[in-house]
């Protein structure tokens, strides 16, 4: 039963669940051994709330034998990235500075999931304050891309990615502020979905870019995904830029998968140059697939994209430049240099600069700068002009079709080390994934095979336009079911 | 009583026939919400330490603010009393900068959008001939959060070289509002009092329209006071920002004391620094803080946490129609009606008495024994009991009252100061108070005949002189009454019936 159950979809243990076949506390357990198993290799999870996920899995069980309707993922485990903050158990962002922090209060997604009686069972990895695409510059070490150890499960959000490819956890939480929830997806071969900006709420995600990081649903399938979505979803007024709209009927989407007659565009500015041979293969194939399946495939051209990396690297660090100012050792976290001769100021840097890694430290520079007077207009300015303009191309290509799609990283996963000292190499990983947070757009990215030179997943991109969400799991849902013939879905046997 | 250096200062006259001061001032008012600009908590005064604190005004890790609506609502109200546009779309904006008492080392203000632009304040401001009004215009009004509360052990009560600081977060993000006038040019001599009447009137407004309590002593209401002086026909001066400068009277110290300071310095050959400067209330000086040269560089941007605030047009015009009649409209129209000098005027402005004599007038007492009593005898048990007028527990109801025995005879004035002592004192009514101390006056004829009897049997050469013609003389006699009745006879009808007995009249 164990190994079925790691193989579950997270719809097939909610029935499960839901028809008495297994209990929660069962399922809870398998996935904590798997976790013990194999997570050493891994390094998926920051922490493991191994009595807390246990103690929701048994008030599900014993809510569901006193006959009580329960909510559908009840008693489904999740896991939680390290960027949320949750009530019991630290959260720490993958940073030094907040070495132990435990927060008084949970973020309201976090919340949700307890409404949802969802086990908790841990934090996972990832890049120290969400800057990174490969989980190395997490202060508590690198997590490891289950297809091959050797290789990086993506970020900031690989923790979240990698724990699904392992089979430790059905689903997942994860944050994308340029991708570190779609591209960690893409190169584990798991599926991630980045929803229109404000309508997942950001209050307790600690914030790296307010204006791009949204919360999103990580899993091993679309309609997995969709549950998962469902649930976090929906207006916060504890969120100010939370959208008033009503949650849309994603699992409805996701059943439907019908592409016919859908037209879908293909950003011609996200293919080809640059892009691995065995990426663009596979993504030829999965547009053939869904021409197969009666959508109407376009191509358009969306020039701007090309300034949205730079755009991006100055508006990103500039908010994160604000955003990470509050850690000064004064009310949290790590103090460092308190000698009772040290001025506040000299305190405030010690810390800062004994807390904070390369990457976290290279972009308080970078924002610090781009906003210094004089600077401002030349640098976020300007950005905020390129962010205009990529809005306005994806407003001309929904024009012309209802999705788009592109390969949502140019490459596989890369080697350990093999970008850690190439920052500019490590940013273009992003470069499909960006322009949707730079214009607040909805996106999925699910596998679509392995690519034939390294033998490793390979993912696909869909873009929906504001607010229509439900359409990435239309697509998506539909090319997954075609693709399942072709490409079983990634688990892995016996890690060793 | 301290150890600063005093800088030279120059006579005031001998600067200001020199040098024309030109000023701007830059108010913080404390709105009067219940709640903090963007979270929940409570904004009373005098909690203990972090007791009114959560995560949003802490500024932990991800929490995130949602701006309070009455906060905008007061802001546009101050903004129309000021005669400002309301601007139809704005936004806040972070202020950068590391601080301990600042949780989120960046405040969330508004930087080039402030919601409400280009006001007036017209300010009457006392001279020795009369009162003058000058238009102060204002630039901007915007809304910010407050900061914490720092207090620091040793050192001198500042953070260089303290033992240890102690941070109190419960003021952290309440609602303050900044409100900037444009420079005040050509007032002359005058600039100290215009600064004064400023901050004044604009309490007053604050006051009228219920948006805060403006306790200058509790910190709700700060001024931070910009002066230069520049020789008449050249271009400004250097100004130097004096900060700190917390009560009316301290307005106009400081700024007095900076055109004092640096006109000796210019006068001198010196050069004027840009600079925040202290003012230090006991001796009225003011000391070199941080250097605007040096000063931080707090990269604003617009905050992305909040949505830009679009104040709906009707709204606006709403909250315009609710506007209460402005305090010098008022204060105009009060003094037409009682009919009273510009002097008497002042006199009831400069006792913050003009709304207690108002509502006083309004129960029915007469201006002039309305302003008589606000003005005496209750301005003096305030001073001496360290109270506001306000808060005397003597109301309008009761001065009616009170007089309207005096018009009929019952109480004459010295009786009357002795109910309001009683009713000051917490004894009740005014007729309580009457009863208890038996106050009232003998207005029983047969009760005074029998004491001028006594009287005129006690002094027969009195009474002679009386027949005599020296009708001058009875005073004596109806002193000796008064005594008898422990000052509860009518003067005036003691008189009467003794002149009538010596059938004298």
């Amino acid at each position: 039963m164990s190994a079925d159950v790691l193989r579950m979809s997270a719809a097939s243990l909610a029935a499960a669940l839901a028809g008495k076949q297994i209990t929660a506390e069962e399922v809870t357990r398998v996935f904590l051994e798997r976790i013990r198993d194999v997570d050493p290799q891994i390094h998926a999870f920051l922490r493991i709330d191994e009595e807390g996920a246990l103690a929701t899995a048994r008030e599900v069980d014993r809510r569901r034998d006193g006959g009580e309707n329960l909510p559908r993922l009840a008693g489904v485990p999740v896991a939680v990235k390290d960027v949320m903050t949750t009530v019991g158990m630290p959260t720490t962002v993958g940073s030094a500075i907040l070495d132990g922090w435990e927060p008084p209060y949970d973020a309201t997604i976090v919340a949700k999931l307890r409404d949802n009686l969802m086990p908790i069972l841990g934090k996972t990895n990832m890049d120290e304050f969400a800057m990174g695409s490969s989980t190395e510059h997490s202060a508590y070490g690198p997590t490891r891309n289950p297809w091959d150890t050797d290789r990086i499960p993506g970020g900031s959000g690989g923790g979240s990615a990698a724990a699904l490819a392992a089979l430790e956890v059905p689903l997942a939480l994860g944050t994308d502020t340029g991708g570190s929830i779609r591209q960690p997806a893409a190169v584990t071969g798991t599926v991630g979905v980045k929803p229109t900006y404000g309508s997942v709420s950001r209050y307790g995600l600690v914030a790296l870019a307010s204006s791009l990081d949204q919360a999103g649903p990580c899993a091993r399938t679309v309609m997995d995904a969709a549950m998962l979505h469902e649930v976090i979803a929906g207006h916060d007024p504890r969120d100010s830029t939370s959208l008033p709209d009503p949650v849309p009927d994603f699992v409805g989407a996701a059943r439907r998968a019908d592409v016919g007659g859908v037209r879908i565009g293909i950003i011609s500015e996200l293919t080809g140059d640059g892009y691995q041979a065995g990426v663009m293969q596979r993504f030829t194939e999965a547009v053939e697939t869904y021409r197969g399946l009666g959508a109407d495939i376009v191509e358009v051209s969306c020039p701007n994209f090309s300034y949205a990396l730079a755009a991006y690297y100055l508006i990103l660090p500039s908010e994160a430049s604000s955003n990470l100012a509050k850690f000064d050792a004064m009310r949290y976290g790590l103090r460092v240099g308190d000698d009772g001769i040290a001025t506040v100021e000299q305190v405030m840097a010690r810390t800062r600069d004994a807390g904070f890694g390369a990457e976290v430290k290279r972009r308080i520079m970078l924002g610090t700068y781009a906003l210094s007077s004089g600077y401002y207009d030349e640098y976020y300015g300007q950005a905020q002009k390129v962010r205009t303009l990529v809005q306005q191309d994806f407003d001309a290509a929904f024009e012309q079709c209802d999705v788009l799609i592109s390969p949502t990283c140019p490459t596989t996963a890369f080697r350990l080390g093999e970008k850690l000292e190439d920052p500019l190499a490590m940013y273009l990983n992003d470069i499909a994934t960006i322009p949707v947070n730079l214009a607040g757009n909805a996106a999925l990215s699910l596998p679509v095979g392995l690519a034939p030179e390294d033998g490793l997943p390979v993912g696909l991109q869909i873009i929906a336009p504001h607010r229509q969400d439900q359409r990435l799991y239309n697509a998506g849902a539909a090319l997954e079911a075609a693709l399942e013939d072709q490409w079983d879905r990634p688990f892995i046997e016996g890690l060793q | 009583m301290n150890t600063r250096t005093q800088p030279k200062l120059a006579r005031l006259s001998d600067a200001l026939a020199t040098y024309e001061p030109v000023i701007g001032l830059e108010v913080h008012v404390e709105l009067g919400t219940n709640t903090k600009m963007f979270c929940g908590c409570p904004t009373t005064f005098g909690g203990s330490p972090n007791s009114q604190v959560c995560p949003v005004c802490l500024g932990l890790p991800g929490s995130l603010p949602v701006v309070n609506r009455t906060a905008i609502e007061s802001t546009i109200r101050m903004g129309l009393a000021l005669n400002c546009t309301i601007v139809p779309w704005c936004r806040f904006a972070r202020k950068n900068y590391f601080y301990p008492d600042m949780p989120k080392d960046y405040q969330i203000s508004q930087y080039d959008e402030p919601i409400c632009v280009d006001g007036y304040l017209d300010v009457d401001v006392p001279t020795d001939d009369g009162v003058t009004t000058v238009r102060v215009e204002i630039e901007r009004v915007h809304m910010e959060e407050d900061t914490g509360k720092l207090t620091h052990a040793g050192g001198a009560g500042r953070i260089q070289g303290a033992d240890y600081s102690l941070v109190d977060y419960n003021r952290a993000g309440i609602p303050l509002v900044e409100i900037v006038t444009k420079p005040v040019t050509g007032t002359g001599g005058l600039a100290p009092a215009v600064g004064r009447a400023y901050v004044s009137e604009l309490r007053d407004i604050m006051r009228t329209l219920g948006v805060s309590d403006v306790r200058m002593e509790e910190g709700s209401l700060r001024c931070d006071a910009n002066l230069s002086l520049s020789r008449s026909g050249e271009p400004w001066g250097t100004r130097t920002e004096t900060k700190n400068v917390n009560s009316l009277r301290s307005v106009e110290r400081a700024l007095t004391y900076e055109i004092r300071r640096q006109a000796a310095i210019l006068g001198a050959g010196g050069s004027i620094k840009q600079e925040t400067r202290h003012f230090h209330e006991d001796d009225g000086t003011t000391t070199p803080g941080r250097s605007k040269e040096e000063a931080e560089d707090y990269r604003y941007f617009p905050e992305p946490d909040l949505m830009p605030v679009a104040p709906d047009p009707a709204w606006v015009e709403e909250l315009r129609a609710t506007l209460p009649e402005p305090p010098s409209v008022r204060r105009k129209r009060l003094q037409q009606e009682w009919g009273i000098s510009d002097h008497d005027m002042q006199s009831v402005i400069n006792a913050g008495a003009v709304e207690l004599v108002e509502l006083t007038v309004a129960a029915g007492v007469d201006q002039a024994s309305a302003r008589k009593w606000w003005l005496g005898e209750f301005s003096r048990h305030a001073n001496e009991n360290d109270m506001e007028l306000t808060d005397l527990a003597v109301t309008p109801a009761q001065i009616a009252d009170v007089e309207s025995l005096i018009v009929e005879g019952t109480l004459n004035d010295k009786l009357a100061r002795q109910v309001f002592e009683g009713v000051l004192a917490g004894e009740g009514e005014p007729s309580d108070v009457i009863k208890k101390r038996g106050l009232a006056l003998v207005s029983d004829d047969s009760a005074l005949v029998g004491a001028i009897d006594e009287a005129i049997a006690a002094m027969p050469d009195v009474v002679d002189k009386i027949k005599g013609g020296k009708v001058q003389a009875a005073g004596a006699i109806i002193g000796q009454v008064m005594k008898a009745t422990r000052g509860q006879a009518d003067a005036a009808r003691v008189r009467e019936l003794l002149l009538e007995k010596l059938e004298v009249s």
